[in-house]
């Protein structure tokens, strides 16, 4: 029987020819990832096993990012946990303050997730790299320590649904929009436990950032991973910054897929999530009495170049609404060199635009634009939760840079076609 | 194992957020963290909490982070056990990695109430309604899950076969 992308790959890291769905497997892991949340209690399980080594320092890759650089005394404890971890075990890929980025943006610009990887993170949204043709999941803390010790982790085998995106792209709707779109479609448990595969001539014509983005959001989906079959987009992405091998994998013809969804974007608007779920997707023309307090624009789900490509075009010339404040947060350093270099900071900045040093702070609620009660804030992130970016009765709506940008201008959630015409 | 406690129930889609939100991520100590578990879905759930109590939620309970906090911050309350609907995977492997006892029963979930007192068998996945008598059979784990949760959690299970090599 043929497989799925998804269960090459594990099958590969199992030793084994062929796996099928619901199988449980034991496999090798090429990447394992944590940041200064999780890393932490990983290290103290670690810790528990009594090791003098991890098992593949070259494999662990450490990335202080959600409340770094440090918001308070225990932020800076919990830094300085995985900082001499790092250290003390040979960890050559932590990245420090300076060097670090958000370390979804981060991994694969550094060329450390490859196609074909098996590839788990201690954060949910480690499921990004899957747009590179690897296959990449979310684990919980004590994952991540058992991988330190043993190189492998257990898998259930998913089952897969395949997402196929045919027709024109309009201007102003991208990944974002069609991965909303799609978690509108099916739900924030639609894909509960299963590979998400995005393919389709919209998928193939895809930029990798827009990848990054559609990959980075199929957790919101319940999924328990999402991929794209890896084309010369991939590769072109890839060549100049992989340091070591890599395999590419595709569907085989004949592979089981659960469930088929089809997907016609031309006549697709830009989509806004509302509070308080990813699955409460409304066409923007539907969003745009909702009256703001902030605007954020970054995260690992739209903290690449493109992103901010997109709200330096809406924003240029334009300026931030007095009753609302902007905050950018470009994904890594070199994005945020590169924007400059590109002028687009400089258009924030004149725009009336805060930006920051990368981090997750105000997408998780940790810190650099927490929301009082009552306050509203659009936000290119991925999670609308209650509580999420700060008073349990603030609101969170996501969408797209595009709307984002355009937003901040009028002070209200708009289509960036209003203001760019 | 078996116990006997008193449910407390929520909705679908419970997510990570709610039952730790990321603003008390500074620590990952139990006690710490129980004293804010459930918070943003139930600010009053820190204080009634008693140990050996029973979540019982809908679908999709832990959807969202991998925060490990999440199920730790309910072992720290004294929670006995989770039953729902259905579980977010990463949530799922999570409680089985810690040692934090969860059963996936939609029959279950919709017949019991808040405040009611239920038995639960883990071994058998048996769940009894002690006010109505019900009794209602969860998805039982497989067979590899269950040996992780015999040795405590996968540290244990990892600890165990280290110790066998």
């Amino acid at each position: 029987m043929g497989m799925t992308i998804s269960q090459k790959i594990l099958a590969y890291h199992a030793g084994k020819k062929q796996v099928e769905a619901g199988e449980l497997i034991n496999c090798q892991v090429d990447v394992i990832l944590g940041n200064d949340v999780t890393a932490p209690v990983a290290i103290s399980e670690f810790g528990r096993l009594g090791l003098d080594k991890v098992y593949d320092p070259d494999s662990i890759v450490l990335v202080p990012d959600h409340f770094v650089p440090n918001k308070d005394i225990k932020s800076a404890e919990q830094a300085k946990v995985v900082r001499d971890f790092a250290r003390r075990f040979g960890i050559k890929h932590y990245f420090d303050v300076g060097q670090m980025g958000i370390e979804h943006c981060l991994l694969p610009e550094q060329g450390l997730t490859l196609p074909g990887d098996l590839i788990i993170g201690a954060d949910s949204h480690t499921c990004t790299y899957g747009a590179l043709g690897a296959f990449a999941t979310g684990v919980g803390s004590t994952d991540m320590a058992a991988a330190m010790a043993t190189g492998k982790a257990w898998f259930k085998v998913p089952e897969s649904i395949k997402l196929v995106y045919y027709g024109t792209l309009p201007k102003w709707v991208g990944g974002k929009d069609l991965i909303l779109h799609t978690i509108g479609d099916i739900g924030v448990d639609g894909a509960r436990y299963m590979s998400m595969e995005f393919t389709g001539e919209v998928i193939d014509g895809l930029s990798m950032d827009n990848r990054f983005t559609m990959a980075n959001m199929a957790i919101e989906a319940g999924g328990k991973n999402g991929i794209i079959v890896p084309d010369d987009i991939t590769l072109a992405y890839v060549r100049s910054r992989a340091q070591r091998e890599y395999q590419l994998y595709k569907s085989d013809e004949d592979a089981q897929y659960v469930e088929v969804y089809e997907y016609d974007v031309s006549k697709l608007e830009p989509v806004v999530a509302f509070p308080h779920l990813p699955e409460n997707t409304r066409p923007v023309s539907e969003a745009t009495h909702v009256q703001i307090d902030q605007v954020v624009i970054g995260s690992c789900t739209n903290g690449r170049i493109e992103d901010l490509e997109m709200a330096a075009t809406v924003l240029k010339g334009h300026k931030v609404h007095p009753e609302l404040r902007v905050i950018i947060l470009p994904g890594t350093q070199q994005i945020y060199l590169e924007a400059m270099r590109r002028g687009y900071i400089e258009t924030f900045i004149e725009a009336g635009c805060a930006v920051s040093t990368p981090t997750c702070g105000p997408c998780l609620g940790g810190y650099m634009g927490i929301l009082a009660k009552g306050e509203k804030s659009l936000s290119t992130t991925n999670r609308n939760f209650v509580g999420r970016m700060g008073h349990p009765e603030s609101e969170v709506y996501l969408s797209s840079p595009a709307v984002a940008a355009a937003s901040a201008i009028t002070g209200h959630i708009t289509s960036p076609q209003e203001v760019v015409r | 194992m078996r116990f006997t406690g008193k449910v407390y129930k929520f909705g679908n889609d419970i997510d990570t957020d709610a039952i730790i939100p990321a603003r008390y991520l500074t620590t990952a100590d139990p006690a710490e963290l129980a004293q804010h578990c459930m918070e943003d879905a139930d600010p009053s759930f820190p204080q009634k909490v008693q140990r050996g109590d029973i979540i019982v939620a809908g679908k999709n309970f832990g959807c969202g982070s991998s925060r490990e906090h999440a199920p730790i911050a309910i072992q720290g309350a004294g929670v006995a056990c989770v039953v729902a609907s259905s579980f977010a995977r990463i949530f799922y492997r999570n409680s089985v990695n810690i040692g934090l006892p969860i059963l996936e029963c939609e029959e279950a979930v919709q017949a019991i109430e808040e405040g009611d007192q239920i038995q639960v068998d883990l071994d058998k996945g048996e769940i009894v309604n002690l006010r109505t008598g019900e009794t209602y059979q969860a998805v039982p784990f497989p067979e590899f899950m269950q040996h992780i949760i015999a040795q405590g959690g996968l540290i244990g299970y990892v600890q165990h076969n280290l110790d066998k090599k």
